[in-house]
């Protein structure tokens, strides 16, 4: 890495920091906000009389709000973000737990969304106004507008209910109790209508951003050069059109992952997958406060995260970024 | 010379304006594209449908009205759920909290976005950079979530889902119009009003907002159908308003049946897919007609 690149990572660290300081303050002034008292909300609401003054205690909820908020970024500082009574255990050990299956269906669809939409999206605009741009955009135009959870019960009236090509529910099957090989194609069985609803709706999104940034890149100079100097318009297409549009792909999936998690936590509630939507199901059903502020602050992380990794992706894929 | 005389010489020189009216030239733009006069009559039937409910769907859309879950039929048009409630009267009646929803929460968040861009932009300086900051805070909060917990803390009411979505929905209009002043302020007409002598009042009023505002209106058409996917999400997980009947409840009550009554899952699901697609080609449209220089939709799409 040159030492540019290094300076440039470190600023931009250091400008996650308010940013992080700033979701925090948001929890916390929720916390105090809400009605009733706030230890319920800190410590869940089925503890005994010890447990109770012992966190109000660590929270410091006898003191000025000032110390309070103090004590809060502290614990924050330290994991600390409280304990999950329907789990008896610690909030972050909970959500640990669920990351993976979440994960493998997140990042699975999106790796089939952005492979399929780049293709789609490019010939849409090499068609442009034909009536296969036609199909793809009023295609795009419906993923767009698709409600993820609607789309998640299509698919399994259709592909569950009534062909039975594919379970209805679950990660596994249970009963059959898998192991090695047969265990993975059990997975990716139950995986399959899950996958195929979020893929198709970042589709949508994909799709849509590659055809319009080709569009715009097409009437670049630089593709009229490459044109002139005699390229093939093969050539012209990938190596130069293609590439640039890539960048408002890179940026807008990137800034929507807040967006891609709600689908996530939607469409695994339908198929009852064992991940963290079904984690925040349960957590609203059984007012585990401390847990759903837990996975609020987890999924503001990822955000920040997402972002922080979309610029430095960014940044390579474009050498005409300065770091300065 | 003084300003005030060069003031003078250009309002002389200056033809006079025509005073026949003519059809605004954004007007014919929005007319002429096909998907554009789909969209705005579908909404127009949506917003008809939600204002004459209790018109075409007399029955109480909370009240048992015959036997539990019937298949549509020429009494039920849209069948009957678990309850033997009317999926059409449902259906109809739920058109409200949608369209209420999605419009307050544009309007609101547009006029917070208007209110902190166009202060950021005007006044600049540390107060810009302070409020930046503070609209990048509220980027990053992932605005479901958010509203999950503010649901589960303070209850799911229309009002409370509406605010909190204002209150995550607003960041992207505030950039759009702070980039924007920061552009038309040093735009060429604005440079050669503010040379001959026109007030720093004045400029903004007749020249930098009438400029910024058409990015912010397009942003705000679109935020409508972003929101009501968002309340319709909140709704099916069962933290929206329990009191009034929404399409995100009636597919959360869905879900068990799918096996039994697809009816109760098609119906509310294709009214919310047709009003966000709806919404959604009115906003594009808008953008054609008022942005017809970076009219790209997926661009100017807001975060969901």
């Amino acid at each position: 890495m040159s030492p540019s690149l290094t300076r440039y990572m470190f600023r931009r660290l250091a400008q996650v920091l308010p940013i992080l300081l700033g979701i925090l303050a948001v929890n916390f002034v929720l916390i105090h906000l809400a009605p009733g008292d706030p230890i319920y909300l800190l410590a869940g609401d089925s503890g005994d009389a010890a447990y109770y003054a012992a966190m109000r205690a660590k929270y410091g909820l006898d003191q000025p709000i000032v110390n309070q908020f103090v004590l809060y970024l502290w614990n924050a500082a330290q994991g600390q973000f409280g304990y999950s009574f329907a789990y008896t255990r610690p909030v972050f050990e909970v959500i640990g737990a669920r990351v993976p299956p979440t994960l493998l269906l997140m990042g699975s669809s999106l790796v089939l969304s952005i492979s399929i939409g780049l293709w789609l999206g490019a010939v849409a605009a090499r068609r442009a106004n034909s009536s296969v741009d036609h199909v793809i955009s009023v295609g795009t135009l419906i993923g767009y507008g698709m409600p993820a959870f609607w789309l998640a019960q299509l698919l399994v009236l259709v592909f569950a209910v009534r062909l039975g090509w594919f379970p209805i529910q679950g990660m596994v099957d249970l009963r059959a109790a898998y192991q090695g090989a047969p265990l993975v194609l059990d997975i990716l069985h139950h995986l399959f209508l899950p996958m195929l609803t979020l893929t198709l709706l970042h589709l949508a999104l994909v799709t849509r951003l590659t055809r319009t940034g080709i569009r715009q890149e097409q009437g670049e100079d630089y593709v009229r050069t490459a044109r002139a100097k005699g390229l093939a318009e093969n050539q012209v297409q990938q190596r130069h059109a293609f590439r640039n549009a890539l960048l408002p792909v890179v940026t807008t999936v990137g800034l929507q992952i807040g967006m891609l998690f709600m689908g996530a936590v939607l469409v695994e509630i339908i198929f009852a997958w064992p991940g963290l939507g079904r984690l925040l199901y349960d957590a609203t059903l059984n007012r585990d406060y401390p847990l759903l502020m837990g996975i609020f602050l987890s999924v503001s992380l990822c955000v920040i995260f997402a972002n922080l990794v979309t610029d430095v992706i960014y940044t390579f894929l474009d050498p005409r970024v300065k770091f300065t | 010379m003084s300003q005030v005389t060069l003031s003078q010489t250009f309002h002389e020189t200056a033809p006079r304006k025509a005073i026949t009216w003519r059809v605004p030239r954004w007007w014919t733009r929005f007319r002429q594209q096909p998907t554009t006069l789909v969209g705005l009559s579908v909404t127009l039937v949506i917003v008809f449908i939600a204002l004459s409910a209790n018109e075409l769907a007399p029955d109480d859309p909370f009240t048992s009205v015959g036997a539990a879950l019937q298949p549509p039929s020429s009494v039920y048009w849209f069948g009957t759920d678990d309850l033997g409630r009317s999926v059409f009267a449902q259906v109809v009646h739920g058109a409200r909290v949608t369209l209420v929803v999605g419009l307050s929460v544009a309007f609101l968040a547009t006029l917070i976005g208007i209110g902190i861009g166009g202060l950021a932009g005007f006044v600049g300086g540390w107060v810009d950079d302070a409020l930046m900051r503070f609209t990048e805070v509220f980027q990053v909060l992932p605005r479901f979530f958010l509203a999950i917990t503010i649901a589960a803390f303070f209850g799911g009411s229309v009002l409370n889902i509406v605010l909190v979505l204002a209150l995550t929905f607003w960041t992207l209009t505030a950039r759009l119009l702070r980039a924007q002043v920061l552009s038309v302020r040093e735009r060429e007409f604005v440079v050669a009003a503010r040379a001959i002598g026109v007030r720093e009042n004045t400029i903004l009023r007749r020249h930098v907002i009438p400029n910024a505002l058409p990015p912010a209106l397009v942003n705000a058409s679109l935020l409508v159908g972003a929101a009501i996917l968002v309340e319709a999400g909140l709704s099916f997980l069962g933290l929206g308003d329990r009191s009034i009947v929404s399409w995100g409840y009636m597919l959360n009550n869905a879900q068990p049946f799918l096996q039994t009554a697809w009816w109760m899952s098609v119906f509310p699901g294709t009214a919310l897919l047709t009003t966000v697609v709806a919404v959604n080609l009115l906003g594009e449209g808008l953008n054609d007609a008022l942005n017809p220089r970076h009219a790209t939709f997926a661009e100017a799409m807001p975060q969901k």
